[in-house]
This record gives structure tokens, sequence and C-alpha cells, in this order.
């Protein structure tokens, strides 16, 4: 088992939720976060003072998957948050070994718990 | 005829008024966007303060009001050329009447933003209400209120005709260029914050107290007969709404009967002075069902009025028109006094500013169109109007 995190563009989070159905993922859980990478944010005038807004708004998606399902689900992410253009700041996707999942209404363990 | 006072004193509270409508409607339509967008949209109605009234000064109120003939007014009074301090319009000064009507004209193109939230770019926005002020305000305005060849003839207590038919069919027209919103019936487009929209409501409601009793242009007996159906049918009309919503989805949502208010609020405007309140809770209903109805169709037939500033304001409008013609029992007779003559003068007033408003806005859409475009590029919309058009956000972490 798998645990995913991948970070992209909030304008991009429809068209992976989209990717992601059409291979039939529907479970995921998703967060607003701030951060930058290679980006290093941008640069903000407001008020005539210049600001460097260095945290930039992102997704945050997580999924826990079985080993099988992982690469398909890669793929997914990676075309929705991608777009046409895929310039600078699309995103990193991480994958994480998962120890274990509990079903907590069945107690059920492991992959029949994802 | 001399000043007085206290009509004075009531035309400029209500003027403040009508202006507090503008923040109204930027909260309304803000808390339906998406967060991306929520700026953009507040700044539609907040530049139409800006735009609007300085071309009211230097020659709407002219076109509208100014000495012309039957279709628009001239260029005499443009710059406000020939009104001092001591002109008098009826029983107030000059200037009073021109600021109270320079409110009406700021707030109708703001109420077309409401169709065209999140894709059209800021600068063709600006070129659009100022162009449409000219062309399809201004004349309509001079038709029903300046002297025009409906002036005395179509009833319009406070702009059902003028203000709210133009805007509701010319956001209809407006989509021709813009088209729907991206991800529209795929993506959740969800109203990101209908708490403002909720506060927004009632500043609008608050508002529009001015925006109606203040038509009467006067402290007299008349505006109370506007003030009074201004809280009533808007009263029905939300409940009216809410009891459609609670028997069809189950659930009487807070939007709901926010929208119903203001469907109500449209309806009762043309009919505010000359219908009784117990006249108002029947065009407040009647309202509320017709534009209910009307949102649903819209949405079947997939266009993208975002905000239902057609399906509203542009329905509300019609009904309310109408109703005029039937109910109209104060200083006017209507159908139900036997009156037939007066709904075919609605019906007519109606009929044909429908025609002149789409006529109008679809030559302007085309114009900008060609010229400096209106709708924002594919990313550009994707990653939101506030950063692109405004390189700002509304929330900050």
């Amino acid at each position: 088992m798998k645990y995913l995190i991948a970070m992209i563009r909030p304008e991009r989070l429809d068209a992976v939720k989209r990717e992601l159905q059409k291979i039939e993922v529907n479970r995921l859980t998703v967060t607003s976060v701030a951060g930058y990478g290679a980006q290093k944010g941008h640069l903000e005038i407001y008020k005539a003072m210049e600001h460097e807004a260095n945290l930039l708004e992102k997704i945050k998606i997580e999924i826990a998957v079985e080993d099988v399902f992982l690469q398909p689900i890669i793929e997914a992410i990676k075309t929705g948050a991608k777009g046409n253009d895929g310039y600078i700041g699309s995103g990193k996707i991480f994958v994480l070994p998962l120890e274990d999942a509990i079903r907590i209404r069945t107690n059920e363990t492991g992959p029949d718990a994802i | 005829m001399a000043i007085n006072a206290a009509d004075t004193v009531w035309v400029l509270i209500s003027s403040a008024l009508v202006l507090l409508m503008l923040p109204g409607l930027a909260l309304f339509y803000g808390g339906l966007v998406q967060r991306k967008n929520v700026l953009s949209s507040m700044m539609h109605s907040y530049v139409a303060m800006g735009v609007m009234a300085i071309e009211w000064v230097v020659i709407g109120y002219s076109l509208a009001f100014g000495e012309g003939n039957w279709f628009v007014g001239g260029l005499g009074n443009a710059f406000l050329r020939g009104i001092d301090p001591n002109s008098v319009t009826g029983t107030i000064p000059t200037y009073a009447f021109i600021a109270f009507q320079g409110m009406f004209a700021i707030i109708t193109p703001a109420l077309i933003s409401g169709a065209i939230v999140g894709r059209i770019k800021f600068k063709s926005y600006i070129a659009f209400i100022a162009l449409w002020g000219l062309i399809v305000y201004a004349p309509v305005c001079h038709w029903v209120w300046g002297g025009g060849f409906l002036t005395g003839e179509a009833l319009d207590f406070a702009g059902g005709t003028v203000v709210h038919i133009t805007a509701g069919m010319s956001s209809l027209a407006i989509l021709a260029f813009l088209g729907k919103r991206r991800g529209y019936g795929v993506d959740s487009l969800k109203p990101h914050n209908v708490t403002l929209t909720l506060v927004g409501a009632g500043l609008l409601w608050f508002g529009w107290f001015g925006f109606n009793a203040g038509s009467a242009l006067a402290a007299n007996e008349i505006a109370a007969v506007a003030f009074i159906t201004t809280l009533i049918a808007p009263a029905a009309a939300g409940l009216a709404w809410m009891a459609l919503e609670w028997h069809r989805l189950g659930h009487p949502t807070a939007l709901g009967f926010s929208t119903g208010v203001l469907a109500g609020l449209v309806a009762i405007t043309p009919a505010a002075g000359f219908v009784t309140p117990m006249a108002a809770i029947l065009i407040g209903v009647i309202a509320s069902f017709i534009c209910y109805e009307a949102v649903e169709i819209k949405a079947k037939l997939g266009y993208d009025d975002s905000l239902d500033a057609f399906g509203v304001h542009g329905v509300g409008g019609i009904t309310g028109a109408l109703l005029t013609g039937v109910f109209a029992s104060v200083g006017a007779t209507g159908l139900l006094l036997g009156n037939s003559g007066q709904l075919m003068t609605q019906f007519e007033g109606v009929v044909l500013t429908i025609i002149y408003s789409i006529a109008g806005t679809l030559l302007i859409g085309f114009l900008i169109q060609k010229t400096i475009g209106l709708k924002v590029s594919e990313s550009d919309e994707n990653i939101g109007l506030d950063k692109t058009q405004h390189g700002e956000a509304a929330y900050n972490i």
C-alpha cells in the first residue's frame, strides 16, 4: 500500500478530479494549503508597497492506494495538474509507504480498508 | 414652483440610500461567485460608481432628461450646462434631481455584471458600461421619464422598465459574446460565501426604500405608498420562493429566500406608488413563482446567466411592469378597475424596451468584441479574475 500526496495549482483541482473519476478513483482528501517551490513565490504590488509574497495558494491531495493502482493514479494526477501548458509551479507528487489502514466502522484492516 | 424643504430632504436621503445598493449588489454577487473571482465581481459594482457618475453629469443626464425629441434628449445640458444652484425641478433643486437619477444610471449597468462574472476583461467591462449608459440606458430613460414617447403613457414608478428590463435583457444578450463559464455544468461553481450574499440582499432591500419611495420625488402620501409596498412585496416574494423550494427540493434555503426577496423588489419597482399593499402581496407572490420557473428553465437551456441577472431582473421586471397595468389603483387605473388600455400600453412599453435593449447590447458587444475583445484567455479564466485582472486576492493566508 502507498500513501500519495500531491501538491497542485488550485485552478487544476477540478481537472484532476475529472481525470481520477475517469479511472474510477472516487476517494480522496483535499486541503487548501500555502507554500512555494522552485517558482519562489511571486511579487505583489499592493498600495505602492512591494511585498515578496512567497506563499502561494496550493491544493494538497491525499490518497491511500493499493500498489496496483499507483501508476494509473499518478498518470491521472499528472495529466490533470499539468493542463495544456505545464509551466513552472504545476506541482509535485510524493509517494510514501503505507503501513496499515483501518476502517473504523468495520474493523477491516490493510487493503480492504482503503 | 418653489423649493419644498421636506421634499428636498427626502430626495437627498433617498439618493444616498440608492447608492448604498451598490455595495449591497457587490456583496450579493461577490458571495455567489468562486473564491478566485470575489474582488473582480465586487469591482464591477464599485467601478460603476466611478464611471457612471462621471458619465451622468458629463452627458448622460442631458441625453436622458434634456430637451430633445421623442427618442432621446439633446446635448443642451451636457456638462450640466444651464443648471445652477437655484434651478428647480418640480419642488426640489435640480441638482438633487440629477443626483437621484444619477444613482439609477449607476446601478443599472452594474446589475448586468451578474450575468458575466468570471470571464469578462475588466477594461472591456468598463467600455461596456460606459457605452451601455449612452446607447441603451439614456434613451430608454428619456422614453419613459424624460419627455420621450412613453412619458405619461406607460406606468413605471421607479424603474421596472427603465432599470430592470433593460438590465435583464441586456444580460441575456451579452451572453451571445461571452458564453458560459468554463466548467459550467461540469465542475463545481458553487457560491463561495452565502453569508455575504445575505448581507448584500439586506442592504439592497434597505436601499430600495430610497429607490422606490424616493421616486415620488416628494415627501408625501405617494412616497408612503411606495414605501409600504416595498416592504410588503419582497416579504411575500421571499416567503413564496422559500415555500416553492421547500416543497420541491426539500429545504428552505437562505439563498432561495434572498433571491425571492430580490424578485419581489424588482417586481414592485414599477408598481410601487400605484398599488395598494394588498396588491403588493399578490405582485410579490406572482413574481416569485414566475422568476423561480425562469431560473429553472434557463438552466435547462444551458444559459450561464451566472447570478440570475436575467432570471430575476429581466423576468421580474417584465412581470412587474405588466402587473402594474393590472393592479394600478392609486393615481392611475389598471385592468382590475376596467382600464384595459393601460395593460396594452404597459405591454407596448415592455416589448419595445426588450427589443431595444437586446439590439443595443448586441451592437455594443459586437463593437467591443471587434476592438479590445470581451473574454479573458482560458488560463486567466482558470486562475481567476482577481489575480489576473486586478493582481489581488480576496483571501490570503
